[in-house]
């Protein structure tokens, strides 16, 4: 940390725009605002329009009440050189924000009392999951259910699989069930009907008897949440949303309030799972869709920078406290997930990035087993009590305690935006001398190398597996660590993995608020066809394209933000027929690639053909002939583009090579070197600088070993390459 | 290789050091993972591809023995692989031994293990010209012929009724695939191309780990990776041993029984004594019943296997690998139930298997109930439901509705066992009901735990499922492949049994059960009649009377729906 204060904020001007933006902005309210509210830390990243000018502030984040350390982050900024006596919270044109509300709240239990109603004979879908576990070894663990099984009530009605209506709702249970449901205190019901995929008719009757009852708005139509097909996803899907619209909606409805009365007049916009934005009122509406909400907006960040400096595929690695999120990006973007769970049978079926999370953090606990094994992780002490050096009750030792003792975080200068003064490297050191120095009769130092040498082994290896998952040699990617802890571990991940060249951005420790600012509006529909593309009625497919276009459009327009353009996507999810795994097809390689709005009346059955048998082609290598082909599900998605900000702002003004801060030992491979420190922002653009050394930064350190050089290119990013042997 | 023969009780003269021989551990372990991502991400069926039932490891060069096992793999695999390469080491040596480039391919389920659907795919490792270990692939392939697609026949006394039988060939010789077998094999599925796919991609994945193989060998000196994965091995034993050490010293019988064999209606006796001296584990199994016409028998192979499981299970920071048996002592004469030879049927291999696991459950509560869980479920419940399509424009076109269903994990002195949940066995998970209804024509009429279907006791059992069916159809075939409908899954240490599984089918307006319990085929069910399945919960964990006033309560909130009242059509406004 350039400052010892557990509160600070830290402003670093930054070169002009070399691009300004075409509309004018009137300097009242010229500011854009990324705000990430995580586990730790809240982070703002401050754009100012009007100076092309950038900051970043980084405040604890006061858990319970989100909205606090929001406030007091906003607060703190400082944006560019404006007088004391302008308002800042007055100038700021758009809020842009990725929020853990919801995903902490699911995972404490701190949610609506809920009911549901649902066909009779399947109150149980939710308790019954798709028949699963936990933990493959070991048979323990346990579910509960987000909605409790007596306030899950079974009314007369179904549909079958093709649509049929078997038996009519039967409105007088309806009733009844809603209100013993009030009566017993529900806040929120969520409806699920099985089958209701293929006819919405008996769900939404339903919802209409339900809406001249219910107090409040706190409905939730499983249907209209997700209308595909698999009944425990779509009701999970459903529950969360209904047991989390009165947590969010209020959250979000305290924190716009706040704003408000705190002077701000400008649009505020919510990060979803798929990266895209979304308006306050749709989240509140649909809070599911904020599940990954921050960490989302990181690779999105990622994204736009490495494409900005020349990179189209690059693998994404998050290293916190408790984990190490990996993600990977290719020509067509950030590769997505069709669902996530916040926790055993938690289930969220929604499109978002996908990110795949590995027990590694910085506060990984290592330990010895009685073969005496060393490893590392999957049990994390958090960031609080975290790790050892932190002197808050934990005696065991973690990655950031080796990191410690071995030099690459000055345990005056510690990591965590300054939450800590300074850690106590003697209690790290004894750490790793209890639990693993001993044990396996090696001294502290080895005893610490091995520990990162664990850590980044395992690292490597979930790049490595989210790779060739999708069929790719990891070797072809550029990785890309962001984070407060990945730039410790860059040249060692490089190593292992093989990649030739890194990016380091210039903010690491704030890409999530960064990202905020970045992300584009988007809404994602589906319906499920199940149906041969033979059988497919041509007709009611347009028809179904259009009115889910209009439903995307409808909420873009109704969020009152400014677009550059408007692109539209059409997949489907497709299969030959007998098989049940699908295959995202993009209907735009075939059809409508030039246009960002195809004419989708035009589509045919050809078109469709053709681009399943493309995919099918360039994944298996091969098609299978003449057997059927079957669409699962429709998929359709409007994005609308926000105007992009030239990264160059973040840019180094400096030209000339600062003096180095001093030298740190640093233990590398057995052996004491003496790394030259830099404070890495001062560094000016093309400066090339040898490893050993360690680079400093507000957010992050990066440890560059020896054998590697950084680059810093014309954004302001470090390029990592290994020097030839 | 160094042989690996000799098991030095001290750690300390380990020739690899800790840290490198950790990394090493990783990297093994991640050749596997890949190999396992690899498979799935290429495979045909979705049996594979969703369920993940398949594996991969590394094999001793010497001794076929497991040195390492991919984590993702389904469980009952870990233990049976080595088996499969031991088999493909035999018939090898028979015809002029293993050689660089080839890849042995077999279903033989007696010296293989598992049963006739499970592909296994074994390639030696050279390395400078020698032997360096062995790459295994199995995974399940989704129709191999015999009587029954899918092959699981409930009415198989032979083992040809079930499946084709393909000894250990060579489908790769140096390096060129062999499109005499790859004939044999096409000729002999309902499903080729899935067949084609399932090939392809175990291959695929057996040429990655060499490929991975050498370039960890090239990282490290080959006598370091030779001597860690010795190491590792003998560290995964010590490991056993330490936790075997921990339970007292003592001969712990336990016996239960399986229904039937699905042919006569005996129950078979499957019957333990765990002698635990020291940190020797002996598992004893020679009171066990004969093996039996019907299909329920299982290989010695897939009985060690299971045993592992088990273990596993008990043990979840234990290694997979070889050296965890070295601390166990296995008495299976031949010739038993689950050490049957060929041609004893072996297709419903999953009930036996997990029998085993219940008993090894029962006897380590004996000894410490804090360490076991109560017995789960217990039965895979194979249901098929099949027949032919009178509708336009599909009259004529046969459909199969095949699929396992799940029911409640054993309570344990950590808490209640879970609700619903899959074998010990396996990792599947169900399909959506809303994809079988769109898929076949059948109607579920009722997806719901069943109430009081679990062990009572301190700690409660996991609640079982019903499962109701009706037939949306003219008319179908019905089979039912299940266990514990006359013993039902047992509690410990003073835990309730759970309740036992029932088959029911329509007939006439009224439910009927099957003579066998939960075995029966050539059932006719007519439009509109249904089956019904009721699925045991786990056994229970300590005496009831001990439960806390607070489980109690939520017990009772359970039970109760606010609106059960409702069943019945009530009028506005009519009290409740």
């Amino acid at each position: 940390m350039s400052t010892n204060s557990a509160q600070q904020s830290d402003s670093k001007s930054t070169a002009k725009r070399s691009s300004p933006n075409n509309d004018s902005t009137s300097s009242v309210s010229s500011l854009v605002v990324g705000v990430d509210v995580g586990g730790t830390f809240t982070d703002l990243f401050i754009l100012d329009e009007s100076t092309g000018q950038a900051s970043i502030v980084k405040v604890p984040s006061t858990r319970g009440n989100e909205s606090q350390g929001f406030m007091d982050a906003l607060a703190r900024m400082q944006p560019g050189n404006i007088k004391s006596s302008d308002d800042p919270i007055r100038r700021i044109k758009t809020i842009v924000h990725g929020t853990t509300v919801g995903t902490n709240a699911l995972l404490e239990r701190r949610v609506a009392k809920t009911g549901m109603i649902t066909t009779r004979g399947f109150k149980d879908v939710l308790e019954m999951r798709r028949r699963d576990r936990p933990h493959t070894w070991g048979l323990r663990g346990e579910f509960k259910p987000i909605i409790p099984r007596h306030l899950r009530l079974e009314v007369d009605e179904r549909v079958l699989a093709d649509g049929t209506l078997h038996t009519p709702i039967n409105k007088d249970q309806l009733t009844i069930a809603a209100q013993q449901l009030l009566e017993n205190g529900c806040e929120a019901v969520c409806i699920f009907f099985i089958n209701a995929f293929a006819n919405k008719d008996n769900e939404l009757t339903a919802l209409d008897v339900i809406k001249s009852i219910w107090p409040n708005k706190f409905m939730t139509s499983a249907v209209q949440v997700l209308p595909e097909i698999r009944e425990f996803e779509r009701c999970s899907t459903a529950a969360l949303n209904a047991v989390l619209q009165p947590v969010v909606g209020d959250y979000l409805n305290k924190l716009n309030g706040a704003l408000r009365k705190a002077g701000f007049g400008g649009e505020f916009l919510i990060v979803q799972s798929n990266g895209g934005v979304m308006s306050l009122e749709t989240a509140a509406d649909m809070p599911f869709k904020t599940a990954l909400s921050g960490p989302a907006a990181g690779v999105i960040a990622c994204a736009e920078i490495a494409k900005s400096s020349g990179f189209t595929r690059v693998i994404t690695g998050d290293m916190g406290g408790t984990s190490f999120d990996v993600s990977l990006i290719d020509e067509r973007g950030a590769s997505l997930a069709s669902q996530t769970s916040v926790d055993f049978g938690l289930v969220i079926r929604s499109p978002m990035i996908q990110i795949e999370t590995l027990g590694a953090g910085g506060g990984s606990v290592a330990s010895v087993d009685s073969s005496k094994m060393l490893s590392v992780g999957p049990e994390s002490a958090g960031s609080n009590p975290g790790p050892a050096c932190y002197a808050r009750g934990n005696l065991r030792p973690t990655v950031t305690d080796a990191n410690v003792v071995l030099g690459r975080i000055a345990s005056d200068r510690p990591l965590g935006g300054g939450l800590l003064k300074a850690l106590d490297l003697s209690l790290a050191k004894q750490a790793i001398k209890d639990y693993v120095a001993d044990p396996l009769g090696i001294d502290v130092v080895s005893a610490a190398e091995a520990i990162l040498k664990i850590a980044n082994s395992k690292m490597a290896g979930a790049i490595r597996l989210v790779s060739i998952e999708k069929g790719y040699d990891p070797r072809e990617f550029t990785y890309m660590p962001f984070g407060g802890g990945g730039a410790l571990h860059v040249c060692a991940i490089m190593r292992e993995v093989g990649v030739k060249n890194s990016l380091i951005p210039r903010y690491p420790g704030v890409t999530s608020a960064l990202g905020c600012v970045i992300a584009d509006m988007r809404h994602d529909g589906v319906q499920t066809l199940n149906t041969t593309i033979e059988a497919l009625d041509m007709g009611r497919v347009i028809e179904l394209i259009r009115s889910i276009s209009h439903g995307c459009h409808e909420r873009l327009t109704q969020s009152g933000v400014k677009f550059v353009s408007v692109e539209e996507h059409l997949s489907m999810d497709m299969l030959y027929v007998g098989q049940t795994h699908t295959l995202s097809v993009n209907m735009r390689e075939v059809f409508g690639e030039k246009n960002s709005k195809p004419n989708w009346d035009q589509l045919t059955k050809h078109h469709i053909k053709e681009s399943f048998e493309q995919t099918y082609r360039t994944v298996f290598g091969r098609t299978l002939g003449n057997i059927g082909i079957k669409v699962l599900n429709l998929r359709f998605s409007v994005v609308g583009v926000r105007p992009k900000f030239d990264l160059k702002v973040l840019a180094p003004t400096q030209v000339h090579m600062p003096q180095s801060l001093g030298v740190q030992h640093v233990v590398h491979n057995g052996s004491t070197t003496q790394a030259v420190r830099y404070a890495r922002l001062d560094l000016p653009i093309g400066i090339s600088i040898q490893g050993p050394a360690i680079l400093e930064q507000s957010d992050t350190t990066v440890w560059l070993e020896p054998g590697f050089s950084a680059t810093v290119d014309q954004l302001g990013n470090l390029i990592l390459t290994q020097n030839d042997t | 290789m160094q042989p690996h023969t000799t098991l030095s009780p001290s750690v300390e003269t380990s020739p690899v050091d800790a840290v490198t021989l950790a990394v090493i551990k990783g990297r093994l372990e991640q050749i596997a993972d890949e190999m396992d991502a690899t498979l799935y991400r290429s495979a045909f069926n979705p049996i594979i591809a969703e369920a993940h039932d398949a594996c991969h490891g590394i094999y001793d060069a010497l001794s076929g023995d497991t040195l390492i096992q991919g984590k993702s793999g389904l469980p009952i695999f870990v233990g049976v692989m080595s088996f499969a390469v031991k088999l493909a080491q035999k018939v090898a040596h028979e015809r002029g031994g293993m050689k660089p480039g080839d890849t042995w391919l077999f279903n033989d389920p007696y010296e293989g293990g598992t049963h006739a659907n499970d592909f296994k795919l074994v390639r030696p490792f050279f390395r400078n010209g020698e032997l360096f270990c062995f790459l295994a692939s199995a995974a399940h392939w989704h129709d191999v012929g015999g009587a029954v697609p899918g092959n699981y026949n409930p009415g198989a006394t032979e083992c040809w009724q079930e499946a084709v039988q393909i000894p250990a060939v060579r489908i790769v010789k140096a390096n060129e695939l062999d499109q005499d077998v790859l004939a044999i094999l096409i000729a002999n599925t309902r499903l080729p191309s899935s067949l084609w796919g399932d090939l392809n991609a175990q291959l695929a994945a057996l040429e990655l780990g060499e490929r991975r193989m050498n370039a960890l060998l090239d990282e490290f000196k080959d006598s370091v990776i030779g001597s860690a994965m010795q190491e590792l091995r003998r560290r995964a034993c010590v490991l056993m041993r330490s936790e075997i050490a921990k339970i007292a010293d003592g001969n712990y019988v336990f016996e239960d029984y399986l229904d039937n064999d699905g042919v006569d209606d005996v129950p078979l006796l499957i019957h333990l004594e765990m002698r635990i001296k020291g940190d020797q584990l002996t598992l004893d199994f020679s009171k066990t019943s004969p093996q039996c016409a019907g299909p329920v028998n299982i290989s010695m192979a897939t009985s060690v296997a299971a045993c592992y499981v088990a273990l596993k299970h008990l043990f979840p920071s234990v290694p997979a690998n070889a050296g965890v048996l070295d601390a166990v002592e296995f008495i299976i004469p031949q010739g038993l139930v689950i050490s049957a030879s060929k041609p004893k049927p072996v297709g419903g291999y999953t009930e036996t298997i997990l029998r085993i696991i219940d008993v090894i459950f029962s006897a380590t509560a004996l000894a410490d109930p804090n360490l076991a869980m109560a017995h789960a479920y217990g039965t895979i419940n194979a249901l098929s439901i099949a027949g032919h399509r009178t509708d336009e424009p599909r009259r004529g076109q046969r459909w199969v509705m095949f699929s396992f269903f799940g029911g409640g994990h054993g309570a344990h002195s950590g808490g209640d066992g879970l609700n619903h949940a899959n074998a010990p066995i396996s990792t599947a998970t169900i399909p959506p009901l809303e994809i079988l209804e769109a898929t076949y024509p059948v109607r579920f009429t009722q997806w719901a735990l069943r109430d009081h279907s679990a062990g009572e006791g301190q700690h409660k059992g996991g609640l079982g499922a019903i499962y109701e069916i009706e037939l949306l159809e003219q008319s179908a075939e019905v089979f039912i492949f299940g266990e514990r409908s006359k013993f039902p899954p047992k509690g410990i240490a003073g835990g309730k049994p759970g309740m036992l599984n029932i088959f029911e089918y329509e007939n006439n307006g009224e439910f009927i059960k099957p003579k066998m319990g939960a075995k029966m085929q050539g059932i006719k069910l007519l439009r509109g009649e249904r089956v019904r399945l009721s699925t045991p919960g786990g056994g229970g964990w300590g005496d009831p009377a001990k439960r806390s006033d607070l489980l109690k309560q939520q017990d009772a909130k359970h039970l109760a729906t606010l609106a059960d009242v409702l069943a019945k059509p009530q009028t506005k406004g009519e009290a409740l």
